[in-house]
This record gives C-alpha cells, sequence and structure tokens, in this order.
C-alpha cells in the first residue's frame, strides 16, 4: 500500500472529541448510570475459599424471601463439554468463562462466584445472599506460581494435562502449558561471550484498576428477546459470550455498548452480562448489577504474576551473542496467562542470533487472569532489560548504545517467527539518546535508567459505514467502543478522506445490530482497525460523490475527480462544471439514486510493530527505601499520530501504571488464601502527587500496510517502565532489585543487605 | 424501613427527597435524583469519583449521609456549567485532551474547581497534592495537572 | 437506622446513652460511611454531631487552644494562630486523607476511631493535650494518651463522647513536628508516624521533650525514653542517635500488609530523627 504523502488537513491535528462536553458535564452515561422502570438489583454471592468442592447450594430460603425475583447458579446454565469449549479458531475457553462466571463443582478463588440474585431493592438482595447456604468441603489452596508447580501442589484441575510436553503426560497438573521458541543456538553463542549474566525475578500479580466498577442491565421480553447495556472492551465479544455460555441464539439480543470506565484489557471478559441476563431471563424483568470495588479486585482482572530466569551473554563490543529466558505467569483459576506474549516480546527489540525462551503457564488458586495492556510484554521486559542494563555496565558501554548496537531493524528476524518490515527501533532508541533529559545532570542520591519495550500491535475484524445526510453532514458508524478518544480519530480519519471539516462529522459506537462484527477494542488495534473500516467506508462514500456528480453532470464518472471535499471534470476535456460540494451533492441524493452510504467490513493484517525507549530518573531516600520518579521521558513510534494529544495520553497513561506496578502495587494475599488488599486504599495505584509531569516524543515510522502508516500506541508504552524504573534505582544505589514491587520495605531490605 | 425527608439545594435549586437514612449523599444524587454525573468507584473515599462541594468544601459524597445534606448547599457536576457555556476547566480539559475514558473526569473538575475558588494560582506541587484524592488510571495526570494550571492562567488574565 | 442531629451536647449524650442497640456518634464519617457500606457495623441511632456549635470551633482559651473534636482537618490547616502555635498539630491532622477527606475528617473522630495508625493522635500527645469528655454522669478531663486502650477501643462509656481537645499555652522557643512514613506521597494509612514537641532554653538546648509514635504498637504510644534522650541535649547526632535508639526500643509493632517489624521499627528512629530535626528548627526560628 501506498503511503499518502503526509499533507494532511485533519490527520495528526489535536480537534476537541466529540463525546467531549458529555463527558465534562456529567451527562455521558456510563454503565452503573443506566436504569429501566421495574428494575431489580442483582448480586453475586462468593466463595470465602480459595478452593473448595462445592457439596451442596441451597438456594431456597433465599428464594423464599419476599422481593426476591430470581436465583441462579450453574446448574442454570448449560455445561459446556471440553470439545465444544471454542468457537472457530479464536483463542477463547467458553468452558472456563462459564465455570468462571458461576462456579461449577468446585471454587478456585477467593471472591468465586457461586450464586446470585435478583430482587426488588440491593438491601433485598443482600438479605437473600445471606440466605444462600452453601456447604463447602475446603480443599488445600495454593497461591504461589512456584508452589503450583510441584509435584505435591493442589490440584485445581482434574482434567488439565501439560501442553506442549513430550510425551503427554499422564497425571493431571497445575502446570497449563509449556510453550518454546529458538532460534540459532544458545550454547554456541554463551560459549563465545565475553560476558555472561545470569539473573532470576519474580513480580506479583497486578489490576488493570480502571476507575469504573463493572456493571450492567439486562431486559429480556416475553418472547425471549433481550438488550443488554453494558461498558466492556468489545459488545460483541459479550454478545458471543453470553450467547455460548448461555445457549441462545445471537440473533435473540443486543448488546449496547455504554460509555467504558476504562478497561486496560480487564473489560474483555465477561462477568455480570451473562448472569444478569440469565436472571432477567428467570425473572422476566430488567437487572441491573454493579460491582463493589472489592468485587473488582477479587473476581475480576487481574493481570499474572511471575517468576523468570534471564541469561545473556554479550562480546566485549557490545554484541549479543545468545540470550536466554524462562517465564513462568500465574494464570490464576484457569489456563491463559500472557506467557506466550511475553515470551514472544521479550527480546524483539533486538536483533539476536542465538535466543531460547521458555514459557509456562501455570494455575493456581487466584482469579482468572485477564488481558492488561501489552499483555505479558511488560514481564519479560523487566528481566529482559535489566540484564541487558547490567551487561552495558559491566562492558562499560552507554545503554543506549549497547541497544542501538543490537536492535532490531527491517530484515531482522524475530525469535517468535516474523522477518521485520519497516521498523522505527533504531529512530525511536535514537531520539531518545538524542533527548536533553539523557545528558542532563543528576542530584543526590538520583539514578537514571532506560529500557526499550516491543508490542506486536493487533489488526482484526472491523465493520464501518459512512451515511452522508442530506445536509451534508456525516455520520460515522463502527463498533469498537471509545476507552481513549478514538471517536476523534474516526472522525479525523472520515473528515480526511472526505474533504469537508472535522465538525461536520458525527462517529457512533453502535450496539451489535446497528453494524457489522467488530473485534474487540484491544492489542492496540483501533485506531489502526476501524480507522482502516472507516477510511474505506469513507472512500467507498467518495465513490458513489463521484457517481452522483457524474450523474448531475451526465458525464462519466471516470471523468470525476474527488478533491478537497468537491467533485471536479477531470480535465477540462470532461466539461466545463463549476464543482459540487459534498453538501450540493447531498441535497440532490433523492434525484440522483438514493441515500448516499458507505460501508466496509474487513479482516485487516499488517498492524505494524511499535518501540519504545524510556528514560527515568528516580531519588531514593536510603534511610526509608522510598523512592521518588522525579524525571521520566517516554519515546515511541507512532507510525503516524493521527490525534497526537490522545498517543501522547496513552503514552503517559501506560508509563504512569508501569510505574504503579514497579513501585507499589501487588495482590497480598494472607497464609489463608484470600485477598487482603481489596480496595484503593491498600491496593496503592500512584496519585497526582506521586509522580513529575511525563514527557513524550512521537516518532514517526510510518507503517507502510496502513494509508497514513498508523501503528497502534496504546500498549507498548506499560513495557519499558518496570525495567527503567529498576535500572534507575541500581545506578543511584548500587542495588539491582530482582522483586518488584520495589515497595519501601523491600528497598530498604535490599540496601542494608547491599544485594 | 422509615425514610427520612429531606430539604436541601442541589446546584442553586431547592430540592426535596426521602432517603433511607443508610442512604449516601452519592446513592441520593444518583438513585434518587437521576445526578448520575457523581460517580461510584469505591464507595470508601479513595478514588475521588464522587466528589461534590458541600457547604463550599469538596468532600466524597460516599461519605456523606443523604440525611446530612438537609439544609446544605450541594455543588455537583451538573451545576458547573452555565447554560451552554462551559467553565474554563471543562473547556481547558476538553481542550487539552485531559480525559481518555472520562469516568474520574466530574470528580477531578469538582475537585479542580475547588482548589482555583480559593487559589487562583496554584503551584504544580499544590495541584498534585490537592488532587491526590481523585484517581485516574488513564492519563498518568500529566494532562489534567496541565490543564488545570492553565484554566488557573487563564482565569487570572480575564 | 435512626439519623439523628442534635443542637447540643447533652441531647447527644441523652440519644447515645438512652439508645437500644448499637449507637454511633457521626462526625466527619469518614470512617463510619466505609463500615457502614461494607456491612461491618450496623448501628440501629447514628448521632451527627456536626450540629453542635461547641464541637464545631477553634478557641484560644487560656494562652491555649480549645479545639472542638468535630473541627475538620481542612479547619485546622485554615486557622493561622493555631498553625503558627502548634505547627505539628496542624500537619498531622493536615496528613489524614485527600482534600476531600479533609473537608469532613475530625479529629475527635481519628482519636476515637482508636486506630494504632492514627495521624493527629501522636502529635495531640506529644502536645500534651487533654480532651473534655461528656457523659451522662457530666463532664471531665483526660490526657489525650489514656483515650484509646486499643486497635478500636477506648475508655469511652455508653453515652460518653469527646467534646474538645484542649492544647497548652506554649512557652517561648517551643514547637513540635509530626512526620509519617507512606508508600505513596498520599492517600494511605501510616506505616509509622512520629509526633516530637520540643522546648529549648535560651542556650539552644532542649530544656523539654515530648514523643509519640503510631503504628508501632497496638495503640498510640507516647515514649517518654525517646525524650529523654533529647532533654538536656543540643538535640545533636549523639543525642538524636540515643532518641531513634529509644524509639526502636518502644517498638512493639506488628507485620502486615503495610509494612513489618523490622521495617516500622528502623523507620520509627528515622522519623523520630527527623522530626525532633525539624521540631528544633521551628523553635530556633521562635515560632
Amino acid at each position: 500500500m501506498d503511503i499518502e504523502a503526509p499533507s494532511y488537513k485533519w490527520v495528526g491535528t489535536r480537534p476537541v472529541r466529540p463525546d467531549g462536553i458529555d463527558k465534562v458535564t456529567g451527562r455521558a452515561m456510563f454503565g452503573a448510570d443506566f436504569s429501566l422502570p421495574d428494575m431489580l438489583t442483582g448480586k453475586i454471592l462468593r466463595s470465602p475459599h480459595p478452593h473448595a468442592r462445592l457439596v451442596s447450594i441451597d438456594v431456597s430460603k433465599a428464594a423464599a424471601l419476599r422481593g426476591v425475583k430470581a436465583v441462579a447458579t450453574a446448574a442454570d446454565i448449560p455445561e459446556i463439554p471440553v470439545d465444544n469449549a471454542f468457537v472457530g479458531d479464536a483463542p477463547t475457553n467458553f468452558r472456563h468463562w462459564s465455570s468462571n462466571v458461576l462456579a461449577r463443582e468446585k471454587v478456585l478463588y477467593d471472591g468465586h462466584a457461586v450464586a446470585a440474585v435478583a430482587a426488588t431493592s440491593p438491601a433485598i438482595a443482600d438479605a437473600a445472599l445471606a440466605l444462600i447456604e452453601v456447604d463447602y468441603e475446603v480443599l488445600p489452596h495454593v497461591i504461589d506460581v512456584k508452589d503450583a508447580m510441584r509435584d505435591d501442589a493442589p490440584v485445581l484441575h482434574d482434567d488439565l494435562f501439560t501442553a506442549g510436553v513430550e510425551p503427554k503426560p499422564d497425571k493431571p497438573s497445575n502446570v497449563a502449558k509449556r510453550v518454546e521458541f529458538t532460534l540459532g543456538n544458545t550454547e554456541a553463542g554463551f560459549a563465545e561471550a565475553d560476558v555472561v549474566v545470569e539473573r532470576a525475578f519474580r513480580t506479583k500479580a497486578v489490576h488493570q484498576g480502571y476507575i469504573e466498577p463493572h456493571a450492567v442491565i439486562a431486559n429480556t421480553a416475553e418472547d425471549g428477546q433481550s438488550q443488554v447495556w453494558c461498558p466492556s472492551q468489545g459488545h460483541f465479544m459479550i454478545r458471543a459470550a453470553c450467547a455460548k455460555l448461555l445457549g441462545i441464539e445471537i440473533s435473540q439480543f443486543r448488546v449496547f455498548p455504554a460509555e467504558i470506565g476504562g478497561g486496560f484489557g480487564g473489560k474483555i471478559n465477561p462477568y455480570l452480562e451473562p448472569v444478569a441476563l440469565l436472571l432477567s431471563r428467570k425473572s422476566g424483568r430488567p437487572v441491573k448489577m454493579v460491582m463493589t470495588r472489592a468485587e473488582v479486585f477479587r473476581a475480576t482482572g487481574p493481570t499474572s504474576g511471575a517468576a523468570l530466569t534471564v541469561k545473556i551473554g554479550a562480546l566485549k563490543d557490545g554484541r549479543i551473542a545468545a540470550a536466554e529466558a524462562t517465564l513462568t505467569f500465574e494464570a490464576g483459576a484457569f489456563p491463559g496467562s500472557p506467557v506466550g506474549a511475553g515470551c514472544m516480546t521479550g527480546f524483539a527489540p533486538y536483533d539476536i542470533t542465538n535466543v531460547k525462551i521458555v514459557g509456562y503457564d501455570v494455575v493456581s488458586n487466584r482469579p482468572k487472569c485477564c488481558a492488561y495492556r501489552a499483555p505479558g510484554a511488560p514481564i519479560a521486559a523487566y528481566g529482559i532489560e535489566s540484564v541487558l542494563d547490567e551487561i552495558a555496565q559491566r562492558l562499560d558501554l552507554d545503554p543506549i548504545d549497547f541497544r542501538l548496537k543490537n536492535a532490531a531493524k527491517e530484515g531482522t528476524k524475530a525469535a517468535y517467527g516474523p522477518q521485520f518490515g519497516k521498523i522505527g527501533c533504531i529512530e525511536t532508541l535514537t531520539a531518545a539518546k538524542d533527548h536533553p533529559h539523557y545528558g542532563a545532570p543528576l542530584g543526590p542520591n538520583q539514578g537514571r535508567g532506560v529500557a526499550a519495550g516491543f508490542w506486536f500491535n493487533f489488526a482484526g475484524q472491523a465493520s464501518a459505514a459512512v451515511n452522508v445526510n442530506e445536509d451534508g453532514t456525516a455520520i460515522v458508524t463502527y463498533g469498537n467502543p471509545d476507552i481513549g478518544g478514538t471517536r476523534a480519530s474516526m472522525a479525523q480519519i472520515a473528515a480526511e478522506v472526505l474533504g469537508i471539516d472535522y465538525d461536520k462529522i458525527r462517529p457512533i459506537v453502535a450496539d451489535t445490530s446497528s453494524i457489522g462484527f467488530n473485534d474487540i477494542t484491544a492489542g492496540s488495534k483501533t485506531t489502526f482497525t476501524a480507522g482502516l473500516a472507516v477510511h474505506e467506508a469513507a472512500k467507498d462514500v467518495v465513490g458513489q460523490l463521484r457517481e452522483r456528480a457524474a450523474k448531475m453532470w451526465d458525464i462519466s464518472v471516470d471523468a470525476v475527480v474527488w478533491e478537497n471535499g468537491v467533485a471536479r471534470p477531470a480535465s477540462s476535456n470532461a466539461g466545463d462544471f463549476d464543482p459540487l460540494a459534498l453538501a450540493d451533492i447531498a441535497a440532490m441524493a433523492g434525484k440522483t439514486g438514493g441515500p448516499i452510504s458507505g460501508h466496509a467490513s474487513l479482516a485487516a493484517t499488517g498492524a505494524g510493530p511499535t518501540f519504545a525507549a524510556h528514560i527515568c530518573d528516580v531519588e531514593v531516600d536510603q534511610d526509608t527505601g522510598r523512592i521518588t520518579v522525579v524525571r521520566y521521558t517516554a519515546v515511541q513510534d507512532a507510525g503516524r499520530a493521527i490525534h497526537p494529544s490522545y498517543v501522547e495520553g496513552q503514552m503517559q497513561g501506560g508509563v504512569v501504571q508501569g510505574i504503579g506496578w514497579a513501585l507499589n502495587e501487588e495482590y497480598i494475599y494472607g497464609s489463608d488464601g484470600r485477598l487482603q488488599n481489596p480496595g484503593f486504599l491498600d491496593y496503592r495505584i500512584p496519585v497526582a502527587s506521586d509522580l513529575p509531569m511525563i514527557d513524550t516524543v512521537i516518532v514517526e515510522v510510518p507503517n507502510p500496510n496502513h494509508p497514513y502508516g498508523v501503528r497502534g500506541v496504546g500498549e507498548v508504552p506499560i513495557v519499558p517502565p518496570m525495567a527503567a524504573v529498576t535500572n534507575a534505582v541500581a545506578s543511584a544505589t548500587g542495588v539491582r532489585m530482582t522483586e518488584l514491587p520495589m515497595s519501601p520495605p523491600r528497598l530498604l531490605a535490599a540496601l542494608e543487605n547491599g544485594s | 424501613m422509615i425514610k427520612d425527608h429531606v430539604s436541601t439545594t442541589i446546584n442553586g435549586e431547592p430540592v426535596e427527597f426521602l432517603c433511607d437514612p443508610r442512604q449516601t449523599l452519592l446513592d441520593v444524587l444518583r438513585d434518587e435524583l437521576n445526578l448520575t454525573g457523581s460517580k461510584e468507584g469505591c464507595s470508601s473515599g479513595d478514588c475521588g469519583a464522587c466528589s461534590v462541594m458541600l457547604d463550599g468544601r469538596v468532600v466524597c459524597s460516599c461519605l456523606v449521609l443523604g440525611a446530612e445534606a438537609e439544609g446544605r448547599e450541594v455543588e455537583t457536576i451538573e451545576g458547573m456549567a452555565q447554560g451552554e457555556t462551559l467553565h474554563p476547566l471543562q473547556r481547558v480539559f476538553l481542550e487539552e485532551a485531559a480525559l481518555q475514558c472520562g469516568i474520574c473526569t466530574p470528580g477531578f473538575l469538582v475537585a479542580a474547581k475547588a482548589l482555583l475558588d480559593r487559589n487562583p494560582d496554584p503551584t504544580e506541587t499544590e495541584v498534585r497534592y490537592w488532587l491526590a484524592g481523585n484517581l485516574c488510571r488513564c492519563t498518568g495526570y500529566d494532562k489534567i495537572v496541565r490543564s488545570v494550571l492553565d484554566a488557573a492562567a487563564e482565569m487570572r488574565g480575564k | 437506622m435512626r439519623y439523628e442531629a442534635p443542637r447540643a451536647i447533652e441531647e447527644a449524650v441523652a440519644l447515645l446513652a438512652d439508645a437500644e442497640g448499637d449507637a454511633h456518634v457521626l462526625a466527619g464519617g469518614t470512617d463510619l460511611l466505609v463500615l457502614l457500606r461494607a456491612g461491618l457495623v450496623t448501628p440501629a441511632l447514628v448521632v451527627d454531631i456536626k450540629h453542635i456549635e461547641e464541637m464545631c470551633e477553634i478557641a484560644q482559651a487560656d494562652g491555649g487552644f480549645r479545639i472542638g473534636a468535630a473541627v475538620t482537618g481542612a479547619e485546622f490547616g485554615e486557622h493561622a494562630e493555631l498553625k503558627r502555635a502548634w505547627p505539628g498539630v496542624v500537619e498531622a491532622m493536615e496528613l489524614v486523607g485527600s482534600t476531600q477527606i479533609q473537608g469532613r475528617a475530625t479529629a475527635g473522630g481519628n482519636l476515637c476511631n482508636a486506630s494504632p495508625a492514627a495521624d493527629c493522635v501522636p502529635a495531640m500527645i506529644a502536645a500534651g493535650a487533654t480532651c473534655t469528655i461528656a457523659g451522662p454522669a457530666g463532664r471531665r478531663e483526660m490526657a489525650v494518651e489514656d483515650i484509646a486502650t486499643g486497635p478500636g477501643e477506648t475508655v469511652l462509656g455508653k453515652g460518653e463522647i469527646v467534646v474538645d481537645f484542649l492544647l497548652p499555652p506554649r512557652p517561648p522557643r517551643s514547637a513540635d513536628a509530626y512526620l509519617r512514613l507512606i508508600p505513596r506521597t498520599e492517600m494511605d494509612i501510616a506505616v509509622v508516624g512520629a509526633g516530637v514537641n520540643l522546648t529549648l532554653d535560651d542556650d539552644g538546648l532542649c530544656k523539654d521533650a515530648r514523643v509519640a509514635l503510631c503504628a508501632i504498637a497496638p495503640r498510640v504510644l507516647r515514649v517518654a525514653e525517646v525524650a529523654d534522650a533529647l532533654i538536656g541535649s543540643a538535640i545533636d547526632d549523639a543525642a538524636l542517635e540515643l532518641a531513634a535508639a529509644a524509639a526502636r526500643a518502644a517498638c512493639q509493632p506488628i507485620d502486615d500488609k503495610r509494612g513489618t517489624v523490622e521495617y516500622r521499627t528502623k523507620i520509627a528512629g528515622v522519623l523520630v530523627r527527623r522530626a525532633a530535626l525539624i521540631a528544633k528548627q521551628r523553635a530556633g526560628n521562635g515560632s
């Protein structure tokens, strides 16, 4: 695909987002803001045990309570057999999702949903939950990933045998899967190396931490037709999950996207939606369910905690000779940690001949993990970029020069398979090195760290429509929830193609019955994929506008061009006509063939990978172990920034989530297997006063697979920060922290041990 | 449950409502009065998404009983714009892209307005500490803090 | 649950004393409403004391200050004379929660909630503050350090409420300071907190000192040994090290999600040293 010359009118500008007024005035309707007449309140009973057999659940007393209109357990939804767990080639295991939404036979973590009620008031719903009698046979539990791998560990699933090993094991295990990626021969590489560093690291499970708790309203009519309103990262995915989990046809219901108050991967999986739909079908009334913050922490998210080892060897001249890593990720109660993506991304910024990465996906008695921004990549990068930093130090090389010497470029074969096309790894590292921050002086007790990061970026299915209104304005309809300003980008793309003003375009995120299928808003794919669909749909409109102009002028369509928002004759040979603006053509649509409506449905490929390089300065209080991030610069290849403010915002937000992961965020379990910090008081996400401004540099190495050169931007910013902060702490103190978070007690202990 | 009758003022208008004594001011605003601009993020005063003004002070409405509003003045995000004219903070938040998902935005705006009403020329550090009780998970706070400083400068210039 | 908002202390005392079932005082509500919401308390009666004028005022009295128990953190910070005389007490109260919490949270609530990690309490104890307790049998005065007996436990009997705090007059060259350690910069509960109150003599030697620590024992402790290490010294390195050691020796903390025994003990020493230096500087500046 040819890249259009970068002389854009709208692409690259910073207009106010179309949904902005609603969001600064309180008008915007998020998940919990909807209500319906005659609505019931739904609530969920959750397991207090990390691991127990459900001997019996007696709901009779709850069902008999006045005001209770429906009670549900797993017995009310069809069991999905093992050989029917998947739909098509998608990786989603619906059997596991079903057992996660309402526990079947066993509860597998503190907070696992056991039963649900719908009642006429929240107080009655609470009273009903207290009347449900559950007989638990408490089983031994295992929380830590390393403990879960031991031979004598309590086994969560009797039908789980480690995949990816030969011969196939004959005993069930908590190790769901082993994956391996290799390139060249690492043994030979290490033999040549002048310096080899091997380190082991641990990270803790962290939550996405969106401020909006999960919420839903479901409503079912007597004919079985249902509506579901909810915030999610993909209402088509919620539709698929509800249909599969409840055994109903997709045409029987419609999912409306509420405004979504943050997701970061955590609002991909279904939790409340199938349950609300079930309760609504049982009661015949609308059912609203909203999680408490404690429920969000106990039963949704988080991403994996992990144990990893990294071994890298390099030559004196700074070339990496060989690199190995073993990543062991917590999946939570069901298989499916992002260990594969961790393995694939970790060494991807570098051109290394000999690589071996092994990953293990391990279940334990924790909530089923869910995607979190660049799933898996930050964990791998934390270990790998820490070891790289140590090697650069040992070889007395500048850490950015060392990375540049090994940087991936066009033609580099990545260990996970592909050969890179045009990428911006070198440009990104170079921009970091040239940034004034990199050479700025440091104060006492301060240190500077750098780290790089990689993310694939995803593409996928999208469907969009552009409808031209009779007054010359246009509606852009697409199907990806707007979490961070994508409506603006869609309007900019349509304005660019149509040549009309941004303000004349209204972008709408449509419900599942009003537009074709769209994949989830995840994987940094929306501006690329939905943007491509909008671009194609707008081009479809341009084709129709040319046809209408040709009709109005009675000349051949080939003789009409569309330029700067008007139709013109292609040359004087075509005839002498005054240009027709979009509004002129729209006004005559009824006489020239009816409504002007462009559509595009596509399965996009070619999302360009993106690279990031971060510089972090910290100050360490040597007496208390407190770390303060005092300066931070994030450099990233965006391909082409459609709306630079929102690209910067993604970078800043990702960085700060990474800083939280590095410094203070962690799931803390007691010896009883219960989560001890299910709230924002003790699950410590960064607050405004913890942080400096986050400087950003957008590098633009256009993606050749996109008309404007767009690459995904949302995820890679969370990849480098944990290593960048760790490397900065090492620079300030001489101590390399191999365990996250680097909370004050941990750092002070390490400072005193000098390790 | 016997309900309490409460007479109060919300965004300058007299309002009466009935509430269960256990209901919070946030419950009343959202569930009884349909003022859903104030958001519930935690119900424990840790996120600030439910920030409202109560007799001129910014508070978490999840930590105020509905019954406590009797005879007092409540201001919410819904009262911040004057007709079609946005408050400068609202406008600058939009111009500078200080929101991504937008769930925390009403709370930030209410809290930031309380700051500027009291201190028209805050430093960056003062802004950051004043807003430390408002959690945002999308923006990293950078554009929010800049917007508050820029709106303050603009308001001083008037 | 019944909600009452009496106008007089006697009325509040009568309501609480006569209550059948669980009755709670509602001051700022920043602890009570969290417990209510989580279903951890189910009171039959809640008595809102914020309409009792006497409990909502700061007054200068007998050379010191009388601070109503329902005065909020924000009001502490806005009172210039109080801030000048008792900067440590004010900074401690201002550390309780966010701006939003500051508009509601009260010193009386912070004391009566009886958290071992209450920020304003060590500063009040270091200040030598007493409080007035009103109850069915009339009023009595008690030292702040004697109110809490353990986590969530106080000496208050049925129908008793803390009405106010009394801060004594300030001798010349006196000042106080409060420091706490939290992982973030705001929004956390103290891992350790230290309040130091000093009076210097004309030669700059420490004439009098009171020190209290929080989050290192089941209740906030006044530690005389730390004060003794400072008294008579120039608050130099040697005295500070003795004070820090005494602080560490006084610690009897627990391991929990917020800190370890080892960490809390070390930090108690660090904070005592730092707070003493701040108080010394403030006292020397003639505040």
